[in-house]
């Protein structure tokens, strides 16, 4: 079967796997597989981030990402987000464990010396402490309360990102209980961003999702505008190669070359989490592009 | 040497459509111009278009005019808070309910961009960004390079957009300038009432870019969102200044300046 391929319009986003898939804990829905003593990709190096992002602002980067694993075991994380934040805007998605004071103070700090946004992601699964943990650990959901509640004492807006595995019916209640949940915590003005889960690593085993078992066809994409998919605009550096997107760094296929200059070949998208990317657009950004999904019937209902 | 005035989002405002073009015949601008997105948030949608009409103004097609014109389900902000798509159907329905099939028909024939040269300068007017009618494009979440890149993509040396709400201007290189004019519509969630328009001046190599408060009858305009049962949450942004919807989209910095 021939895939439909998308080729790079342009590097919009920029992402490092800055921990390669090392991690303080090892989530039951991770779609790389991360956790501790997982080495699948390890930390990259300042000077290979340097050299990237210099390579990517030439060619006009808008956002840089940084990723893992979990990005804050790598102790130069900060000084990378300062020489990351002189170019673009920069995310970093993390677990909030190893935010503690000092950490918080420094990006309080390097947010306030910059004039473009730092966005600290700060996962969580569960507005109870039952609900989280089960799916992310012992202790977890207090760690990242408590992260958010550091950076938002210090003027900051953590946006906090929860992968949905309830089901439409539960969508508002749901978020309602996020809400609350993030408010009681300190956080008076929480930001919210929802992420499907994913047809990779062990959510495949944690969860049958209708994406598991569909591929994307030619048909599927007639009509459809391919620039709303991240490998149109997107590419995630690791310290094995560039791969095509932060989803597919397990998947041999989707490793595009060594650096990112030798990376911009088309992809042709011949993997289930394809499917999640074709029903929900560009959702590793920080605002997605929706284009289906359960929110479309969460509207019609009653808002809390 | 050439005026131009620049008006961003009007979102039904047609009280402070009406004060900016005073402001801007009064300022001797030269040409006027709207870079989209008429409709949307305040009452009584088709006030706006005689005004523009009668005054000259040259419009293009925001993502919301798009959407009244074509009849699509929602106004293409790309909302996925339900909070936000709440308020965002709300204020969507009400302007394709009140906004006449003429006035659909004509937002239909807009373009999608405006390029002129002025003073040898190529100066592109547009929504949401060069290359996209619904991109945000925020001061925080701009690089250089990547407007840059824009620029050379859209082979303009002036580029203008409106979309997401919020001035701003960049300075880049080789004397070519990108700017966000701004939005009429409603103030921009910093805790006052005015809204802004942008004066572009091109004397030869001179490029200057002004933003114009706008102080207009505000009360009356929260009166008559009232009287169209429009909601509290939107009345509440034009009497204080403060954004109380549509806030998903704000990166960290914008955010953070503000209220909610």
């Amino acid at each position: 079967m021939k895939f439909p391929e998308v080729t790079l319009t342009h590097l919009d986003n920029l992402w490092f796997q800055v921990s390669g898939t090392l991690c303080n804990i090892a989530c039951t829905h991770c779609f790389n597989n991360s956790g501790p003593n997982v080495r699948t990709f390890e930390f990259l190096g300042l000077e290979t981030i340097r050299s990237e992002i210099e390579s990517a602002a030439r060619a006009g980067v808008k956002e840089i990402f940084f990723t893992g694993g979990e990005p804050f075991l790598q102790p130069g994380l900060p000084e990378m987000l300062s020489l990351s934040l002189e170019h673009a805007p920069t995310t970093v998605l993390t677990n909030g464990m190893l935010v503690n004071d000092r950490i918080a103070d420094r990006l309080a700090e390097i947010e306030q010396g910059t004039k473009y946004s730092l966005e600290i992601r700060v996962s969580l699964d569960g507005y109870t402490e039952e609900m989280n943990d089960a799916i992310r650990g012992k202790g977890v959901f207090r760690s990242a309360l408590a992260a958010v509640a550091r950076l938002s004492q210090r003027g900051m807006l953590p946006l906090v990102t929860i992968v949905r595995t309830w089901t439409d019916e539960e969508e508002l209640r749901t978020l309602a209980g996020f809400s609350t949940t993030l408010r009681d915590a300190g956080y008076a003005r929480p930001r919210i961003k929802v992420l499907p889960a994913l047809p990779l690593g062990r959510e495949l085993a944690r969860a049958a999702t209708p994406e598991a078992d569909t591929l994307l066809s030619e048909e599927m994409l007639m009509g459809f505008d391919r620039e709303l998919l991240m490998c149109s605009n997107s590419r995630i550096v690791t310290d094995r190669g560039v791969w095509v997107c932060p989803l597919l760094v397990e998947k041999a296929d989707a490793r595009l070359g060594s650096t990112l200059d030798d990376s911009r070949a088309a992809y042709a998208l011949g993997h289930n989490a394809c499917v999640t990317c074709y029903h929900y657009g560009t959702i590793c950004g920080n605002v997605s592009s929706l284009i289906e999904g359960p929110q479309r019937q969460a509207e019609e209902a009653t808002l809390p | 040497m050439k005026r131009l005035a620049l008006f961003g989002g009007i979102y039904n405002n047609y009280l402070a459509l009406e004060a900016a073009i005073r402001d801007a015949t009064r300022r001797k601008a030269d040409e006027l111009y709207c870079l989209g997105d008429l409709g949307a948030f305040g009452p009584y949608p088709n006030r706006v278009y005689p005004i523009l009409c009668e005054h000259g103004v040259r419009c293009i097609q925001g993502n919301y005019d798009n959407s009244l014109a074509g009849g699509l389900a929602d106004c293409q902000c790309g909302y996925t808070d339900p909070r936000d798509n709440h308020f965002a159907r709300i204020s969507y329905n009400y302007t394709f309910k009140n906004t006449s099939k003429e006035n659909k028909e004509w937002l239909g024939t807009l373009p999608e961009t405006i390029r002129l040269s002025v003073e040898g300068r190529r100066v592109l007017l547009c929504h949401g960004s060069p290359r996209r009618m619904n991109e945000f494009l925020w001061e925080s979440t701009s690089p250089d390079a990547f407007l840059e890149y824009l620029l050379d993509d859209s082979k303009a040396d002036i580029a203008c957009v409106t979309h997401s709400g919020i001035k701003w201007h960049r300075e880049l290189s080789g004397g070519r300038h990108f700017i966000n004019v701004g939005v009429l519509g409603r103030p921009e969630n910093d805790g006052t009432t005015n809204v802004w328009y942008t004066l572009l001046a091109i004397d030869g190599a001179e490029v200057k870019v002004e933003f114009v408060p706008v102080d207009y009858d505000y009360e009356k305009l929260a009166t008559e969102m009232e009287a169209e049962r429009l909601p509290a949450e939107f009345i509440e942004t034009i009497t204080t200044g403060w954004w109380t919807t549509c806030l998903e989209v704000l990166p960290h910095k914008e955010r953070a300046r503000g209220r909610f």
